[in-house]
């Protein structure tokens, strides 16, 4: 019983930290539409801004630990207004995934400047001065600072209630959040009141994270893990809900508490690591959140957002000659590559290729079909898993892996994709982010099959492919073959079909197209393609580790496709190669080679709003797709 | 002239509105029948469920003898139902032929197949259509760059892909100028005579209604309150007085 009511009071104190970072993030979302991948990056600033201030004002006594958390609160939430007037504003008229992929550059920023400030070593905070001791609950001792933390939450959900509903710029953020374009239309200042509202929830994050000093060090990782808690957060309550919010991080917060607190339990013979599942069981109630309340548990179904005129793609025209022409002489010149270039060009070329599969199948869903995944590597690395659990636990030759290991990504995605058909628009992403960390979580723990943490080495082709140049024009024929295969499949019917339902559901029901069926197996088509790509990787490393499905390989995929510009078939290989070419020079140069990606990606989206090959093909206005 | 569509005992009410009340009616072959009502009288609330985009609380709808309550729309697509829209549904990313073009691959079950291109299948068949309601020269243009009358004959022509015995047509000349509306109800009222097409249409523009339907339904408050030809609806003194009310002649 003790056990059980502790249990209970550890995720209280943990959904209070939870509860801050999601509501700023639903908070943004609702006034600005904008889904802020950098709220997790707020949050780990405030750790580790708290962690500098709280430090330097300890001498002065209880004052000193206190106000430093407060002003590192503030600090964070000056650093949003500033991100808010000098990158978002400039973007709020831009396409849903460019927003994002701002956002995301923001996140690389962050990391490498924390990096750069604080570095790469934990950094934990003294204790909370005046809470430091324990109290007795039920015979066991209980933080008096958890306490504290568990009063936090509804104390911030009160105070944010009575802002919203007792003063006009409440109002206007209600308003805002309702009917964004009838607010303009009564002439509020909106730019001060987006500003307002992001420094707001930037506040939140950075409170959140402050909070947690005197509990976790800092740690470079927090961005990410934070971005998915609040993610799941958003989404389990309904984007831009806050007592919904506040709803879901009281659930996800006990779930995981009790999970830990269960630990072993031997369940008909089988010993159940609940422990271990704390990992994934917080997507897995999002998961059926999701598709029993597909708008969160006190969410609204979105307002219909129609695509304004510039962001409707133009008809799909024939390859002009000229592309045809420029693709064969492209071809030849990277067949003869191994005549040519060094071994290490032949290494960066496979990757290239690779990365460029990857990219056109994640395009494949998000251009043509418009469903946005953030969680693509899942398949990719089932792929990459597939071949080498073939290859080293079935006995398969490595031929047969090779050609099998699509199948197991295609497996996946048709598992995965049943459900997510059944979302569209952010809800779909984030159920596909879910996934992907499923995916992730049950390779990083299940060292008896996976390798766990450390994979699987000894992957290696066949010894007939074994010779890096050979291994090359492999992958060149591959590589090639699937990107044509998936051209020719948007030309198809079966693409025209998925165009049909991301123009107009409505058209395609009265026309008797079953447009979740078509999606379904365009989304295990994309898995299958994907996994391809992945399979062809984890032979050209030798080796597969739980990073081919991490969430970052899933957004370099998001980059690589949006580098190169959505709206265009052959942007996605442009921009993978863009991508992986620059993150190659750069991380060769530098240890920051993060921070410049981000920025590159910010002057792309600032100033080439329509990715590489759309910008070409504006400029040039010849090119095969633009009009 | 048998009935193409038949409504019967037609009820559904949204938490305590009824917004539909024991509704029968039927449209023959050949036939535009206008169902008109002041706002709120339950026209979208009765259309939507011959639609199947809502379900009846009770009652039948029979299109050519066969039950649909409960089939999903695109079901009753199958069926033979054509759909226009009051705000129109195209395919934007599209062009004009390319549009009537997925109609008619619906219609064909091609729709999962990989090859060939789409747009060199059934292109004698939509250009023929779009020749029909008269913008054949616009087939390649995008569908995102036409003026709205167009786009009104582009939904014409994709509702008539699958050869439909029932259209039903959703304030059709919504957001048009006054003569736009008249040439495309003439339009559409010589191609559904000639193919023997039923016609269910909601319509606010008076003129509209008693220029081109052969019969009239009139709903108030969720009941069917007089059903008849034109003149018989104009000189009908209820509807009279619950919708044209003191306008006298309309």
């Amino acid at each position: 019983m003790a056990s059980i009511l502790v249990q209970f009071l550890n995720g209280l104190a943990a959904a209070s930290t939870l509860f801050l970072i999601a509501t700023g993030l639903s908070l943004i979302f609702g006034v600005t539409r904008i889904v802020n991948f950098a709220h997790g990056s707020l949050y780990m600033l405030g750790i580790y801004v708290a962690y500098s201030a709280v430090n330097a004002f300890q001498p002065a006594g209880p004052l000193g630990f206190w106000g430093g958390m407060l002003v590192a609160a503030l600090a964070v939430g000056a650093l949003g207004a500033l991100i808010e007037i000098l990158i978002l504003r400039r973007i709020y008229q831009a396409p849903e995934l460019f927003q994002l992929l701002a956002t995301f550059a923001l996140v690389l920023i962050i990391k490498d400047f924390a990096l750069w400030v604080w570095g790469a070593e934990d950094l934990l905070g003294p204790r909370a001065v005046g809470l430091d001791g324990a109290v007795s609950i039920a015979g066991r001792r209980f933080p008096e600072y958890d306490l504290f933390l568990i009063a936090v939450g509804p104390l911030v959900l009160g105070l944010l209630w009575l802002l919203l509903h007792r003063t006009r710029w409440g109002t206007l953020v209600r308003a805002a959040t309702q009917d964004r374009e009838m607010v303009g239309a009564l002439g509020v200042n909106q730019k001060l009141l987006f500003t307002s509202v992001f420094a707001l929830g930037a506040f939140l994050a950075g409170l959140g994270g402050a909070l947690e000093v005197p509990r976790e060090p800092a740690q470079l990782f927090l961005d990410l893990s934070a971005i998915s808690d609040a993610f799941v957060i958003v989404v389990v309550g309904g984007m831009g809900s806050i007592p919904g919010a506040f709803l879901a991080a009281l659930i996800i917060g006990e779930v995981k508490a009790f999970c830990i607190g269960i630990g072993n339990v031997e369940i008909l013979g089988v010993v159940v690591s609940f422990s271990k599942l704390t990992l994934v069981i917080e997507f897995v109630v999002m998961a059926v959140v999701l598709v029993v309340r597909p708008w969160g548990l006190l969410g609204r179904p979105q307002a219909i957002q129609r695509a304004a005129p510039s962001h409707i793609e133009p008809p799909l025209r024939p390859a002009s000659r000229g592309l045809v022409a420029g693709a064969v002489v492209l071809g030849v010149a990277l067949l003869a590559l191994p005549a040519y270039g060094t071994a290490y060009n032949v290494v960066l070329m496979i990757d290239i290729l690779v990365f460029a599969l990857f990219a056109a199948s994640l395009h494949f869903l998000m251009g043509p079909a418009g469903m946005v995944s953030f969680g693509h590597a899942a398949y990719f690395g089932l792929g990459a898993y597939g071949a080498g659990l073939l290859l080293l636990r079935a006995g398969f030759p490595m031929e047969a892996a090779l050609v099998a290991a699509p199948f197991v990504a295609a497996l996946g995605a048709a598992l995965f994709g049943w459900f997510c058909v059944r979302l569209s628009g952010v809800y779909l992403a984030m159920l596909t982010l879910a996934f992907a960390q499923i995916g992730w979580s049950i390779v990083f723990q299940w060292d008896s099959f996976t390798g766990g943490s450390n994979g699987m080495v000894g992957i290696w082709p066949a010894a007939w492919l074994s010779a890096k140049p050979t291994y090359y024009v492999l992958t060149l024929l591959l590589c090639a073959a699937g990107l044509l295969a998936m051209r020719r499949i948007v030309y198809a019917p079966f693409g025209y079909a998925l165009r049909a339902g991301r123009d107009s559901p409505l058209r395609c029901d009265a026309i008797g197209i079953d447009l979740q069926r078509i999606q379904w197996a365009a989304f295990t088509l994309a898995g299958a393609f994907a996994g391809l790509a992945g399979a062809i990787y984890a032979f050209s490393k030798g080796s597969v580790s739980p990073e081919v499905m991490a969430i970052s390989r899933s957004v370099d995929g998001l980059v690589m496709v949006l580098l190169g510009g959505v709206q265009t078939l052959s942007g996605p290989a442009v921009g993978a190669a863009a991508f992986t070419w620059l993150q190659d020079t750069i991380a060769r140069n530098t240890e920051y080679w993060q921070s410049l990606l981000g920025l590159t990606i910010l002057v792309i989206v600032l100033a080439f709003p329509r990715g590489i090959v759309g910008f070409l093909a504006w400029r040039f206005g010849r090119a095969e797709e633009i009009e | 002239m048998s009935a193409v569509l038949a409504i019967s005992g037609l009820s559904k009410s949204f938490g305590g509105v009824q917004a539909v009340q024991s509704v029968s009616f039927e449209v023959r072959e050949g036939e535009l029948l206008a169902m008109i009502g002041p706002n709120g009288a339950g026209k979208t609330t009765c259309f939507n469920m011959v639609n199947g985009q809502l379900t009846p609380d009770s009652g039948t709808v029979r299109i050519g003898g066969a039950e649909t309550v409960g089939r999903k729309p695109r079901e009753i697509w199958r069926m033979g139902v054509g759909r226009t829209f009051q705000i129109t549904a195209t395919f934007a990313s599209m062009t004009v032929r390319e549009n009537i073009q997925m109609a008619l691959l619906s219609h064909h079950g091609q729709l999962s197949r990989l090859w060939p291109r789409a747009s060199s299948l059934h292109r004698a068949a939509a250009e023929e259509l779009l020749a029909r309601v008269g913008i054949l020269e616009q087939a390649d243009r995008a569908c995102s760059v036409l003026a709205y009358g167009d786009l009104k004959r582009v939904e014409l022509a994709m509702a008539l892909a699958n050869d439909p015995r029932l259209l039903l047509m959703d304030e059709p000349t919504a957001g048009m100028a006054p003569k736009e509306r008249i040439a495309l109800m003439a339009l559409a009222g010589e191609i559904v005579r000639e193919r023997g097409i039923a016609v269910l249409y909601t319509e606010h523009d008076m003129d509209v209604v008693f220029g081109h339907a052969d019969r009239v339904i009139v709903l108030n408050r969720g009941e069917l309150i007089a059903s008849g030809t034109g003149d018989q609806i104009r000189a009908n003194p209820e509807v009279r007085q619950v919708y044209l009310g003191s306008r006298g002649e309309a």
